[in-house]
């Protein structure tokens, strides 16, 4: 498999920093940052990664379905994650997320038909003081109300 | 990037350069005396390192507030094998969002206390493992390493003193198990984040099975200002047997949520009222977590005198845990929160332990029945007993985690079980049953 010079030097790195024999340290890794590059984890990225790090398909398979950002199947383009955890709960992150699926027409886990979305109902991303909080792909957005919610998403499909 | 105005009563030692210009960048920390600690480290024996740890009083602040420096004194410094430091920067615990605000606005002083427990035990790598949803973190680490690198504060003969020390950044993938810290061993090893058997401890077979020091990222934070102010003085900030200050997350129905640094032992009370504004909408406090989602509740009339510190809470039969406090208002539905709680723990059990596996989801399917209204009077006793079963029969704390908020929640709160008891759904909300994962 072929990947962009830029992820190809993150994996150099990568191998370099565990110590030798220990390559298998940089399987997690490897997997997030590919998955990044190519949309999803497949079965020809999972070979690639067990030859790189020195491990078999099955080590890798049994890895990567323990890890939950880890998917098989691609999503939409913007990932929208909704925290319904406890201190989001308390700032209404449940009816926060029903509203993200209304709005999207699709529910926990599922992509839009064109591709562009996808959501998730997640549990604590680390932004507890600043409830509800969403993750866009890996951006943060903190104090998010239906209506900003509504806003961030139609921005988002303008951009497309 | 700040995300919250600070509060006059903090007490800022790990956060004295927020708010700073370029508070994240190497020029800032070390117009600020950023990396003193590690210079006066270096001339110092790793013996007079550990001991200074200990003379401050520092103790675990991940959630366990295990003493630090006896932690790290349980390192065979002389083994033959190679040493490692391991940051955990897994920050997942529900309530919990202060180690992400320490690596934004200064990185450079985790790298600085990361370089003094190295020194302490003779260890030359370490590794930040910090979970995969904080990208942008792994980004800035990544950037005050580079800088570290090049102004030689990392890499060989460390501003020639010649102490080698090369650090690393890790990302996780999405796992709460992975902030228990030798599931977190095993997932740094590429594996499925599963706790390992203890004895061995880490401090002996940690990282790649050699002698490790793991703590969280505020313990490595406190170190710098230890070292250099000497021990005594970030103990006397505590109070007896708890040195210093701890980061504290205020979350929940709080007029201003948000992330303050206190004295260990700051009173409860005014930590509410005067840190917090208050509780929101003027409304009367119902329930109180002092660290985290795993730690027994506390009604507002246990609060009563509690101060924030270990052994205040362990008083009141829980726990300063991670520092990440949640606060619900006298509307909150209990068997709901105890039923979010739940699904949270369900969700994260990486079913090695069959009571925590099974525990956790039995619980959950009961505790959804019953906040629908469909559970039974036994029910109610039931939760308590699995609860309780779970306690103390697993290998790592997730099955306790789960079991302690709820045996709380079922016995301060038994009348809004019985409230859930007419058949109907949840007497306290009008949108019914919660959305399930």
């Amino acid at each position: 498999m072929t990947f962009s010079a830029q992820l190809e030097a993150k994996f150099d790195k990568l191998l370099k920093s565990y110590p030798p024999g220990r390559q298998r340290s940089a399987m997690i890794p490897m997997l997030l940052y590919a998955q990044d590059e190519i949309g999803q984890i497949t079965d020809e990225l999972v070979n690639e990664v067990a030859t790189r790090v020195g491990v078999t398909p099955l080590q890798v398979n049994e890895v990567l379905s323990y890890y939950s950002m880890l998917h098989t199947k691609p999503l939409g383009k913007y990932h929208v994650q909704v925290c319904t955890n406890i201190s989001c709960l308390l700032h209404d992150g449940d009816k926060l997320y029903e509203h993200a699926c209304k709005k999207l027409g699709i529910g926990h886990k599922e992509v839009a038909a064109d591709g562009q979305f996808s959501v998730e109902e997640v549990e604590c991303m680390g932004a507890c003081s600043w409830a509800p909080a969403i993750q866009v792909n890996y951006d943060f957005h903190h104090y998010v109300t239906p209506e900003k919610l509504d806003q961030l998403l139609d921005g988002l499909r303008k951009k497309q | 990037m700040l995300f919250n105005e600070p509060s006059p009563l903090e007490t800022k030692v790990l956060t004295r350069r927020f708010g700073l210009p370029n508070s994240a960048s190497i020029d800032t920390y070390l117009a600020t005396e950023g990396y003193q600690g590690f210079l006066k480290a270096a001339k110092m024996k790793p013996e007079e390192i550990i001991e200074q740890v200990k003379i401050s009083n520092l103790r675990g602040r991940g959630g366990a507030g295990f003493p630090t420096g006896m932690k790290w004194g349980f390192v065979p410094r002389t083994s033959p094998k190679p040493k490692y430091i391991v940051v955990n920067a897994d920050e997942s615990e529900p309530g919990t969002c202060k180690d992400r605000v320490l690596m934004e606005n200064d990185p450079h002083q985790l790298i600085e206390g990361v370089l003094i427990a190295g020194l302490s035990v003779d260890a030359h790598a370490g590794y930040i493992y910090i979970r995969g949803e904080y990208r942008y973190l792994i980004e800035i680490m990544d950037k005050a390493l580079a800088e570290a690198y090049e102004k030689g504060w990392l890499g060989k003969n460390i501003q020639g003193t010649g102490f080698d020390f090369d650090l690393y950044t890790h990302t996780g993938a999405g796992a709460y198990e992975c902030g228990e810290e030798s599931a977190l061993l095993e997932s740094l090893e590429g594996k499925r984040g599963i706790p390992r058997i203890r004895p061995p401890f880490p401090a002996v077979a940690g990282a790649f099975q050699c002698p490790t020091i793991l703590n969280n990222v505020e313990t490595f934070c406190a170190v710098p200002a230890i070292l250099r102010d000497g021990g005594a003085a970030f103990a006397a900030l505590g109070i007896p047997k708890a040195g210093g200050t701890k980061m504290t997350c205020l979350t929940g129905h709080i007029n201003k949520p948000g992330v303050y640094e206190l004295k260990l032992g700051f009173p409860v009370k005014q930590m509410i009222e005067e840190v917090g504004g208050g509780i929101r909408n003027g409304k009367k406090l119902k329930a109180f977590i002092p660290g985290g989602s795993s730690c027994p509740v506390l009604t507002a009339a246990e609060l009563e005198g509690a101060n924030m510190d270990y052994d205040s809470m362990a008083a009141r039969k829980t726990m300063l845990g991670s520092g990440g406090v949640i606060i619900m208002d006298e509307d909150t539905c209990m068997v709901k929160a105890a039923l979010r709680i739940m699904r949270f723990y369900a969700h994260e059990s990486c079913g090695w332990c069959i009571p925590c596996r099974e525990g956790t989801t039995w619980l959950k399917k009961i505790l959804t029945r019953f906040h629908d209204g469909q559970g039974t009077r036994n029910d109610i006793n039931l939760i308590g007993d699995i609860s309780k079963n779970m306690l103390g029969r697993t290998f790592c704390p997730l099955g306790d985690a789960a079991a302690m908020p709820t045996i709380s929640i079922v016995e301060k709160f038994r009348s809004e079980f019985e409230d859930h008891l007419n058949g109907k759904p949840c007497p306290y909300e009008h949108s019914g049953s919660m959305v399930t994962v």
